[in-house]
């Protein structure tokens, strides 16, 4: 009975070592550490870095990955341990968070192991590479968007993320922009944690205290979704427009399909982990973008752009999980 | 199977049919798998075996090991403390507080060490009083608890992390003696004690007792209440410690993430180490080994790269074998 059992375990153990022995080794191994799939952006996140890791494996054969989640900053610090045991070339890390990361990740850098970090900074730097959205721009691009659809006038609640850094410079930076119009009145700004459950409550809650909206941001499309969802709930007709962040594909079908309430959101794209791994790949390699006449730039931070109607075709990609 | 101790004729009945020889099946199934797993991880991957890999994973596994040791109490003596996780991030916390406040260097690490060790005593005292004083059940106390530390963690930081630039800090877990981690001194050191503590005194046979049977043991003239409070505080003294190796690891504490999910790893390690959920039995190795079977897997599925969703399957996979290969054994 129980050498049946150990039989057992030892079969399920040589599977999985065998499916995965099949990645071996080549001249440059790149490791991925992303935290896990914990909401839409971060399960985007993921879905791109196995998309851009198959890629570019196709198309440089020189080249293999190693990809890795994390359910928390610890657990991230182990996925780097881990990952530096295998003679690594390049670390690709999106920090759970990053004063958690910064001793393993120096470490790394330190041993000469090409670096590049994403969409959160550390304090002290030690990579090669940063990389990240444009999260005042975020804010910026959706309060000019939300103003200039109103004519500058109306009643707007704000559904915040989790009091971390990236929330506070997109919501900083779209209050900034909206106290240039005096007709806009913000109602309220709440903390969503940018999960969908809790916007559901809270936007029911706002709604339920202000009888008159015109407009919702949200700073993230899985909130934006839930915040429609309390709205029709409550039948309300006078909100005229709900504003989004991110960049999700079932946000950016909505505008595609002309919906009646969601017609712009703004990119913070996930497919940054992508470039980060694009660019890691030329980094390692010690070669240049294109034509330019510098290495890789030491930092890179991509446009935060406004999906309308009109510009939707170029976003729309309906095989991504965001 | 059984054996009798008789020691002291009053509790000689309670103890009878309780206490079991340390390797019996219980302590053995979890062995063999660890060894199973030892031997097909260094077949999977190359790397497993390197001396820094070795000492990367006795690393990971020493801060949910530690306090999975004062978990084992707890649960033996019939309880169960969900708390442990967001009590790492408080006593983090405290710790990093302390650091940062008293500017000579050496005297900040050794009191903010005091300190947590104090502080961790202290809210397992809090938990201990609760389930005793207060009579309500360990797991509601703990899932209360649970979300009270991480609160206050939450609150006294604003969620910010807080990171220090005291210079020795980091060496205490971050530091080597004899090129193995300190913290992984500290965890085999602390198994040793807690092992004597539970098979060679009195005091670890009443919380066997206890956990077996409080009616019988109160009846043998075994005061239960201060034993089961005190394995609270045990549990706490073992997230002290805990928290003092992974905030000085890392130099920095997250309120919001550190020890996250700590709970149910060191439930998982007790578990696997053939101590019953229900109480009564167990032992120190048996945890020691289900929290290097833990450690084992999670660096055997990042060495091979298995795919990222299906690593918590296996870990789930794994959990579920050891404890079938042992409650068979055991009926």
């Amino acid at each position: 009975m129980t050498l049946s059992r150990v039989l057992k375990m030892a079969a399920l153990a040589t599977a999985l070592t065998g499916t995965a022995g099949l990645a071996s080794a080549n001249d440059y191994h790149i490791g991925v550490t992303v935290p896990s799939a914990d909401h839409g952006w971060t399960a985007g996140l993921m879905w791109w870095a196995q998309q851009a890791t198959d890629e570019l494996s196709e198309k440089y054969p020189d080249v293999s990955f190693t990809v890795l989640s994390a359910n928390s900053g610890t657990a991230q610090v182990s996925n780097v341990e881990d990952l530096m045991i295998r003679n690594l070339d390049a670390l690709v890390i999106l920090p759970y968070n990053p004063a958690t990361l910064q001793s393993v990740i120096s470490e790394a850098y330190e041993e000469g192991i090409y670096t590049v970090v994403v969409d959160r900074e550390l304090e002290t730097p030690a990579q090669d590479v940063f990389l990240a959205g444009d999260n005042p721009g975020l804010g910026e691009q959706a309060a000019r968007y939300i103003a200039d659809e109103l004519g500058g006038e109306g009643n707007i609640l704000v559904l915040e993320g989790p009091p971390i850094p990236i929330n506070s410079q997109r919501v900083d930076a779209f209050n900034r922009v909206m106290g240039e119009y005096s007709g806009i009145n913000i109602l309220a700004s709440q903390n969503t944690d940018w999960n969908p459950q809790q916007a559901l409550s809270v936007t029911e809650d706002l709604l339920g205290s202000n009888p008159q909206v015109d407009a919702i941001w949200a700073g993230d499309d899985d909130v934006l979704v839930a915040a429609l969802q309390a709205i029709e709930e409550n039948d309300r007709d006078d909100i005229q427009l709900v504003v989004g962040g991110g960049g999700s594909q079932r946000v950016i079908e909505m505008i595609r399909d002309d919906h009646p309430l969601v017609k712009g959101t703004v990119t913070y794209p996930p497919n940054m982990i992508a470039s980060a791994i694009a660019l890691a790949v030329h980094g390692v390699k010690g070669e240049r973008l294109g034509d330019m006449y510098h290495g890789i730039p030491s930092r890179v931070i991509l446009a935060a752009d406004l999906i309308t109607a009109d510009n939707v075709e170029e976003f729309y990609e309906p095989d991504a999980t965001y | 199977m059984n054996q009798s101790q008789n020691t002291k004729p009053a509790a000689a009945l309670v103890i009878q049919g309780l206490r079991k020889i340390p390797l019996n099946a219980s302590i053995l199934a979890p062995l063999v798998a660890l060894i199973l797993l030892f031997a097909v991880s260094s077949l999977a991957s190359e790397y497993f075996l390197n001396a820094r890999n070795i000492s990367n994973v006795l690393r990971q596994v020493s801060y949910t090991g530690i306090i999975a040791i004062g978990m084992t109490f707890v649960i033996i003596a019939g309880g169960i403390d969900l708390s442990v996780g967001s009590m790492v991030a408080l006593v983090g916390v405290i710790v990093l507080y302390v650091v940062n406040t008293i500017s000579d260097p050496v005297q900040a690490v050794i009191l903010a060490m005091l300190a947590a060790i104090m502080a961790g005593a202290l809210f397992g005292l809090f938990n201990g009083l609760m389930v005793t004083r207060g009579r309500i059940a360990a797991f509601v106390v703990t899932l209360a608890s649970m979300s009270i530390f991480r609160s206050l963690a939450l609150y006294f930081t604003d969620a910010a992390e807080v990171s220090t630039r005291n210079p020795i800090f980091s060496n205490v877990g971050g530091g080597f003696f004899l090129s193995i981690p300190i913290p992984v001194w500290v965890f085999f050191g602390l198994a040793i004690v807690a092992h004597v503590l539970l098979f060679h005194t009195a005091y670890g046979r009443h919380v066997c007792a206890v956990g077996a049977n409080p009616q019988v043991a109160r009846y043998s003239g075994i005061r239960v209440e201060r034993i089961v409070l005190s394995t609270f505080v045990i549990a706490g003294l073992c997230v002290g410690l805990s928290a003092i190796m992974l905030t000085s690891r890392l130099n920095s504490v997250s309120p919001s993430d550190a020890g996250y999910f700590y709970e149910l790893d060191a439930i998982a390690a007790v578990v696997i180490g053939g101590t019953a959920l229900s109480g009564g039995r167990g032992t120190v190795w048996g945890t020691v080994i289900g929290a290097l079977i833990l450690g084992i897997i999670n660096n055997m599925l990042n060495l091979t790269g298995v795919s990222p969703y299906l690593q918590g399957l296996v870990k789930g996979a794994v959990i579920l074998l050891a404890v079938l290969l042992q409650y068979k054994r055991t009926p």
